[in-house]
């Protein structure tokens, strides 16, 4: 079995993200590095590979994005993949989810996976949605936020909270399935794994490569247009204490609940 | 006609979400302002009367697919993208939730359809919507508006507020859908399994919300007593639930309950907008956290930065004897 695996290279936690005023898209210079919630997604492909099951014959990364966007890919590869792929072109810049969940649709397709596995979300987005557009256009059935994946017999047993509790659900493979990050604790990459990244196989395509029209991606081939950033509504702001003596903090807390009644 | 198509989800006893009640009534109200229509589809049998009554939240029409399947999103992308193909609706509308969210991203796919989330208003700018989705944490808001049509717009939970008016029954429309090859290669085992015991939070007055924070399950026992001492009951984050570490029953959020306490004290939680939306309306908010920089301290009214394993026992000490005294 082949599994790809999404991943995306992500402003990195600790840098503070903004929106860059005169091309209203993400700013994204700064430290980056790959999705964290994209490393449950390895992890999870890694432990169906270890667990028997099935046999993996393969793990691929796939991302796309710009040049830089190679060292998600390394790390992908560290954390576990053989081998990855690299959509890039000048001509997805500004592409919004339809046009992205697209592009790597194009791009998945020409290695027909057995299974596609994504993160909840990516971390500077926060869409939570290329997996069930990318699942819809490659005819697969798909489910997001799973926390457990059993694999038997050709089949996925799934599990994922919904509105109204938890849901199991067994999905015939080939599927598109995005994990939740209580699925696993990813490994760390060993030493040896993160020297070894670079020289595992990585292919870079364009969109003409993978049979993209250009006119469905980029900013003109985009289906939703950023018409203005606004500041969120303002709030007054909470007071903060520092706990150095936490005699004294206990003490101000139960001020400010009296102060409230609430106690 | 530039109507709005809206997913009305409802659970195994046929109750509709509440979330998709108020994207009812704001497609009703949107609608109006664009001189245009609101409908709702349904799937599964639910009876007529029960259908009609959607017109209460102003939907004018319901179109029901009796055979697809409820819970899975792929048969209902396969119904939407039906009807507002043949009806030619111009938006489609999801309250908040899991499920608006996969329907949404199905939709955008089949239809080559742009897509907002996580929306918490949408507005009417020259004949056409325009929503609003706050993003990188809360700290902007985005007007998106769409080219060409149909536009998606899935809403942040509590997003639309469900308004009943009088009266207003829809007209029921039975609609046969092919299903799509791949939207029958998932199918539901179990639905709405409740793990843990059956736990009352939306009673409490005072909630003590525990998160990943506290490190452990038996550490729960921490936010227990200061809850005990305050005469408030436990709440939890979807990351201690779906660890095992809590019920299912005290999560709030997105896919858990919305709470309104008098105090809600946030020990250990990171304040993601998952969890946001289903406290953000309670009266004070008070969090301890050790990491500065956690959302959370973006919207309490008081926040302690410190290590919740040295401060809670002494609050909880401290809460009891001002009680007792
Ligand atoms: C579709 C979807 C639906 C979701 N639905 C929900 C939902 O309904 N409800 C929900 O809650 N979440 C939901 N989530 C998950 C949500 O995004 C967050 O992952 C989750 O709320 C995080 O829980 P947490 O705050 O307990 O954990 P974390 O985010 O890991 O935060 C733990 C916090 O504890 C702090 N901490 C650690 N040690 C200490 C210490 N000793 N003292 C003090 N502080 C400490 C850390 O600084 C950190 O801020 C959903 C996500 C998605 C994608
Ligand atoms: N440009 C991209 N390249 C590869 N994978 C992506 C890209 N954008 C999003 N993803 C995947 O989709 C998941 C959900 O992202 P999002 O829908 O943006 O929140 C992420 O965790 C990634 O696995």
């Amino acid at each position: 079995m082949k599994i790809c695996c999404l991943v995306k290279e992500v402003p990195d936690a600790a840098v503070q993200k903004r929106i860059d005023p005169s091309t209203k898209r993400l700013d994204r210079s700064g430290e980056k590095n790959l999705n964290p919630f994209d490393t449950h997604g390895i992890e999870a492909a890694m432990q169906i590979r270890e667990g028997g099951e099935v046999s993996v014959d393969e793990i691929v990364s796939v991302t796309m994005g710009p040049e830089s966007a190679v060292r998600a890919l390394h790390k992908a590869v560290a954390l576990g993949a053989d081998r990855s792929l690299h959509l890039t072109d000048e001509a997805l810049a500004g592409s919004d989810v339809c046009a992205t969940g697209y592009a790597l649709a194009k791009a998945l397709e020409a290695e027909q996976p057995d299974l596609v596995l994504l993160g909840q979300q990516s971390d500077d987005g926060e869409c939570y949605t290329i997996g069930a557009v990318v699942a819809d256009h490659l005819k697969m059935p798909s489910l997001t936020q799973v926390i457990k994946i059993d694999v038997s017999g050709g089949k996925l047993v799934c599990e994922r909270q919904a509105e109204y509790g938890y849901d199991t659900v067994e999905v015939e493979l080939p599927a598109v399935i995005s994990v939740g990050d209580a699925i696993n604790e990813p490994r760390y990459p060993s030493l040896k794994a993160i020297m070894g990244a670079k020289k595992k196989p990585l292919e870079t395509q364009g969109t003409a490569d993978v049979g993209i029209e250009s006119d469905r991606v980029g900013e003109a081939g985009s289906k939703t247009e950023v018409l203005a950033i606004n500041p969120p509504p303002a709030k007054e702001a909470g007071e903060i204490i520092e706990d150095e003596d936490t005699s004294e903090t206990v003490e101000r807390i139960v001020a400010w609940l009296d102060e409230r009644k609430l106690i | 006609m530039s109507g709005i198509l809206v997913y009305a989800l409802h659970d195994d006893e046929g109750n509709f979400n509440k979330n998709s009640l108020g994207a009812i009534s704001e497609a009703a109200k949107l609608a109006g302002e664009l001189g245009a229509e609101a409908a709702a589809v349904v799937v599964g049998e639910i009876p007529d009367d029960a259908c009609a009554r959607l017109g209460a939240y102003g939907a004018a029409k319901v179109y029901r697919a009796k055979a697809a399947p409820e819970g899975l999103a792929q048969p209902i992308v396969d119904v939407m993208a039906k009807v507002i193909s043949e009806q030619g609706f111009s938006y489609a509308l999801f309250g908040g939730g899991l499920l608006g969210f996969e329907i949404g991203a199905g939709l955008t796919a089949r239809l080559n359809a742009g897509v907002t989330m996580e929306v918490t208003k949408v507005k009417v700018a020259d004949g056409k919507l325009v929503a609003e989705r706050p993003v990188l944490q809360d700290s902007a808001v985005v007007d998106v508006g769409y080219a060409g049509e149909p536009g998606i717009i899935i809403g942040r939970l509590n997003a639309f507020d469900a308004t009943e008016r009088d009266g207003g029954s829809a007209e029921v429309v039975d609609v046969d859908v092919e299903l799509s090859d791949w939207s029958t290669k998932a199918k539901m085992v179990t639905r709405g399994e409740q793990r843990g015991e059956d736990v009352n939070i939306e009673d409490a007055e005072i909630l003590v919300g525990g998160g990943r924070g506290l490190g452990e399950a038996g550490n729960f026992k921490l936010a227990e007593e200061l809850a005990g001492a305050l005469g408030g009951a436990v709440a939890a984050t979807r990351a201690v639930v779906d660890a095992g570490w809590y019920p299912y029953a005290a999560q709030i959020g997105q896919t858990g309950k919305t709470v309104a306490p008098k105090l809600y004290l946030a020990a250990g939680i990171s304040g993601a907008i998952q969890h946001k939306v289903g406290m953000q309306n309670s009266d004070n908010i008070l969090a301890i956290n050790k990491d500065p920089n956690a959302p959370i301290f973006e919207f309490c009214d008081l926040g302690v930065v410190g290590d919740l394993h040295k401060i809670i026992p002494k609050l909880t000490e401290a809460v009891k004897a001002k009680k007792g005294g």
